[in-house]
């Protein structure tokens, strides 16, 4: 199946191999490759799960047995993994192994441009599976702490604190929503959990660089986040630097959840390698008056399928999506949003700008959903999608529904192109072909950037840069 | 070496058809020449080719700035060697500020690490601003986009003034200016006139010549320069019309 449907895209010239990583054979903590029961219990025996985590991973492998791929809605490359050949768990101590000698250089060379400092690059790089932000990430944590905020990572938080975890835990995304969020319930590790109790505005951003940095990262990430009533938060996850990975499958589960008028603001900017899989759930719940936030960038990767989503449940409450996602030769991302009005006078707005270049292929899919009995309920989507050069294809499925009177949406699209003669007008100015068509990009999504921490935008005008860079011959 | 930008027996064409067929010119540095032609004479077409328009193929001749060939370099790499082009139909650039477009072609003539100080950029944008009565509201609007037609030729001045080149072609710059814009820009023009910079105007009218006064002035016909003269040339032409000309080469 696999090899036939490799042969069928042609333009899919990813060398499968580059990022891969050699493991040394035995160590203590390998589940080895594939999913079983056994890899379960070994999982659960090295984490020393409660016993309540084990049944409901083992429910959970079940459900992902059972349940099929869901090609009906994204590509057909899904059918090209192969579930049976990952390795699911590594802990401590089973540290992939490369060497900075084997770090391509082009890796390097972003690295550089990216202006990491030089003890994290071999970290970023694989070489090294730890680096020292251990005393960055301790003084976050003992400054949220002075507020009361917990922030851990997912595995302290079930066992330390039971009694907020277990509540939530799989409440916003249940096990059973899609095979991904069945395989990341049935072998998560790794994530960050957090709590902002009553009341705390958290002033600074809480980032999870620091944190995962400090662990590892986690190839099936689980992050639940609750911010009690009147609280405030702001969660940066990743780094914006690209991880060259040892693991070519990534499936986080991000639950959010908002008490009465909370305040969420999730960002992410992802850069991955050209041979990740990447498919992540994420959802949050919007109790009365609250306010959900997603702000995703998705760069780099060889498939994203990813639909942040806010369930809005209290009266007024409000959710809100902004993405952007550049697909590059051979890459796709499927990516979109979906916002679930459950009380009135709800209101949601999804913006979304995807760039595809060369064979890249950018797909938005959207699913607004608004029930005949509500009152008062809005919701703005907007998708804008920018081709450069002919061979790039965009989709958009916007898919909203509405029933009921009394509610209103909006609903806008477009697509442009950066002509030939666009670029040959900027390279008329001086500026290189490159930078022509990163100057477009960033002019293209410049004003919803503007919406971004500074420092973010900044990071992500960088990437963007490499990234028009190295897509031209 | 020869401060001129010299085009030598260049043939060129698209599409497989030539539209310059063994043309020469050269304008020598701190001089000032002026092509009059009729539409389709191919004036365009000989300052995209200069600049280095990918859809054009050069069939022969050559293109020499300062003694050196440009012909073969990309279009990014002429500009920075100092050849400027102000568009006929200027490019709409959606998003992109006019401000950071020219901070970004400032940029990319230095070496990296080395970006261009923001307070001086913006001295040095506001005054030439001022130079061609640009509103400075304009700084944050995007390139060309929904610019009238007369704001589109006065930003390829500003550019020009912004990036001081070697050698400018300014296609058909009047077109589409009122007379206060015409003066205008003439003036900004004029200001950079000197012995540093050669300019060669394409235009159909006298008009723009009786404020930018060319030293010589070539008349194209088809493909060709026909006749060059001293800037009386120009009147004569007007008066006389094109036919005028093309029965000369006729002869
Ligand atoms: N892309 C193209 N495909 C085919 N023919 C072209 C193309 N571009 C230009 N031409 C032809 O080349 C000839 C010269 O065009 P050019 O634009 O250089 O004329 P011009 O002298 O600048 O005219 P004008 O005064 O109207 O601006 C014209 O006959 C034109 O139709
Ligand atoms: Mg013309």
């Amino acid at each position: 199946m696999s090899d036939t449907e490799l042969q069928e895209k042609p333009d899919l010239q990813i060398d499968q191999d580059q990022g891969n990583f050699s493991y040394p054979e035995d160590y203590a903590f390998d589940a080895g490759t594939g999913l079983t029961d056994k890899t379960i219990d070994y999982i659960c025996d090295a984490k020393e799960d409660p016993d309540w985590v084990r049944e409901f991973r083992k429910k959970a492998l079940k459900v992902f047995n059972e349940k099929p791929l869901p090609t009906h809605w994204a590509s057909k490359d899904l059918e090209n993994i192969h579930f049976n050949d990952f390795r699911y768990y590594l802990s401590k101590g089973a540290k992939p192994k490369r060497s900075w000698d084997e770090v391509p250089d082009d890796v390097k060379r972003t690295f550089e441009r990216l202006g990491i400092p030089e003890k994290e690059r071999a970290f970023l790089a694989g070489v090294e599976a730890q680096f020292d932000s251990e005393a960055a990430y301790s003084n976050i944590k003992k400054a949220v702490a002075e507020q009361g905020v917990i922030f851990v990572g997912s595995r302290e938080g079930l066992k330390d604190h039971p009694e907020i975890f277990k509540k939530w835990f799989g409440k916003v995304i249940p096990t059973a929503d899609n095979k991904f969020s069945a395989l990341n319930s049935a072998v998560f590790s790794g994530g960050s959990f957090i709590y902002v109790p009553k009341g705390v505005k958290v002033k600074h951003p809480l980032q999870a660089y620091f944190r995962i940095n400090a662990e590892n990262f986690g190839q099936f990430e689980r992050t639940l986040i609750i911010v009690d009533e009147g609280a405030e938060v702001t969660y940066m996850e990743g780094c914006t630097a690209p991880k060259f990975d040892s693991v070519t499958l990534h499936s986080a589960v991000v639950e959010l959840v908002a008490m009465k008028g909370a305040k969420i603001q999730y960002i992410t900017v992802q850069n991955w390698s050209p041979n990740v899989f990447n498919l992540v759930t994420k959802r949050g719940l919007a109790h009365e008056e609250s306010e959900i936030k997603w702000i995703d960038c998705n760069i780099g990767s060889r498939l994203t399928m990813k639909y942040p989503g806010v369930i809005l449940k209290g009266r007024k409450a409000r959710g809100e999506v902004l993405s952007i996602a550049l697909a590059n030769n051979g890459q796709h991302q499927d990516t979109g949003a979906k916002m679930i009005h459950a009380a009135d006078e709800t209101t949601s707005n999804i913006i979304s700008k995807s760039i595809s270049i060369g064979s890249g292929r950018a797909t938005y899919r959207g699913l607004v959903h608004i029930p005949r009995h509500l009152k008062g309920c809005k919701n703005n989507t907007e998708c804008d999608a920018l081709l450069i050069n002919t061979e790039s294809r965009t989709d958009t499925y916007p898919a909203i529904v509405t029933r009921g009177e009394g509610n209103s949406v909006q609903h806008e699209a477009s697509v442009s192109k950066v002509s030939a003669e666009q670029i040959f007008y900027m390279q008329q100015r001086g500026l290189s072909e490159g930078q022509a068509m990163s100057l477009s990009v960033n002019g293209f999504v410049n004003d919803l950037v503007r919406q971004f921490p500074m420092e973010y935008s900044v990071e992500l005008k960088r990437l963007i840069d490499l990234e028009m860079e190295g897509s031209v011959g | 070496m020869k401060c001129a930008l010299e085009i030598k027996g260049l043939k060129a064409g698209i599409g497989g058809t030539e539209i310059l067929h063994g043309l020469n010119l050269t304008i020598p540095k701190g001089e000032v020449h002026a092509i009059m032609g009729k539409n389709g004479s191919g004036k365009s077409t000989l300052a995209k080719v200069m600049a280095g328009h990918p859809d054009y193929e050069v069939t022969g001749g050559d293109v020499l700035l300062d003694g050196k060939t440009i012909l073969g370099l990309e279009p990014d790499v002429r500009a920075r060697e100092g050849l400027f082009l102000a568009f006929q139909y200027p490019s709409e650039i959606p998003g992109v500020t006019i401000a950071n477009f020219m901070r970004a072609a400032l940029n990319a003539r230095r070496p990296e690490g080395q970006e261009i100080d923001a307070v001086e950029y913006y001295n040095e944008l506001y005054k030439k601003m001022d130079l061609l009565k640009i509103d400075r509201a304009f700084t944050s609007r995007a390139v060309n986009d929904g610019f009238s037609g007369g704001e589109k030729k006065k930003n390829e001045i500003l550019q020009m003034a912004m990036l001081e080149p070697k050698y400018a072609v300014l296609d058909e710059t009047d077109s589409g200016l009122d007379i206060d814009a015409l003066k205008i820009v003439a003036h900004g023009v004029n200001s950079l006139r000197g012995p540093k910079l050669g300019i060669l105007v394409i235009t159909h009218y006298q008009r723009l010549l009786d404020y930018i006064v060319p030293d010589v002035v070539h008349v194209m016909v088809d493909g060709r320069i026909v006749k060059s003269g001293p800037k009386e040339l120009a009147l004569e032409m007007e008066k006389k019309g094109y036919d005028w000309v093309e029965n000369l080469v006729a002869a």
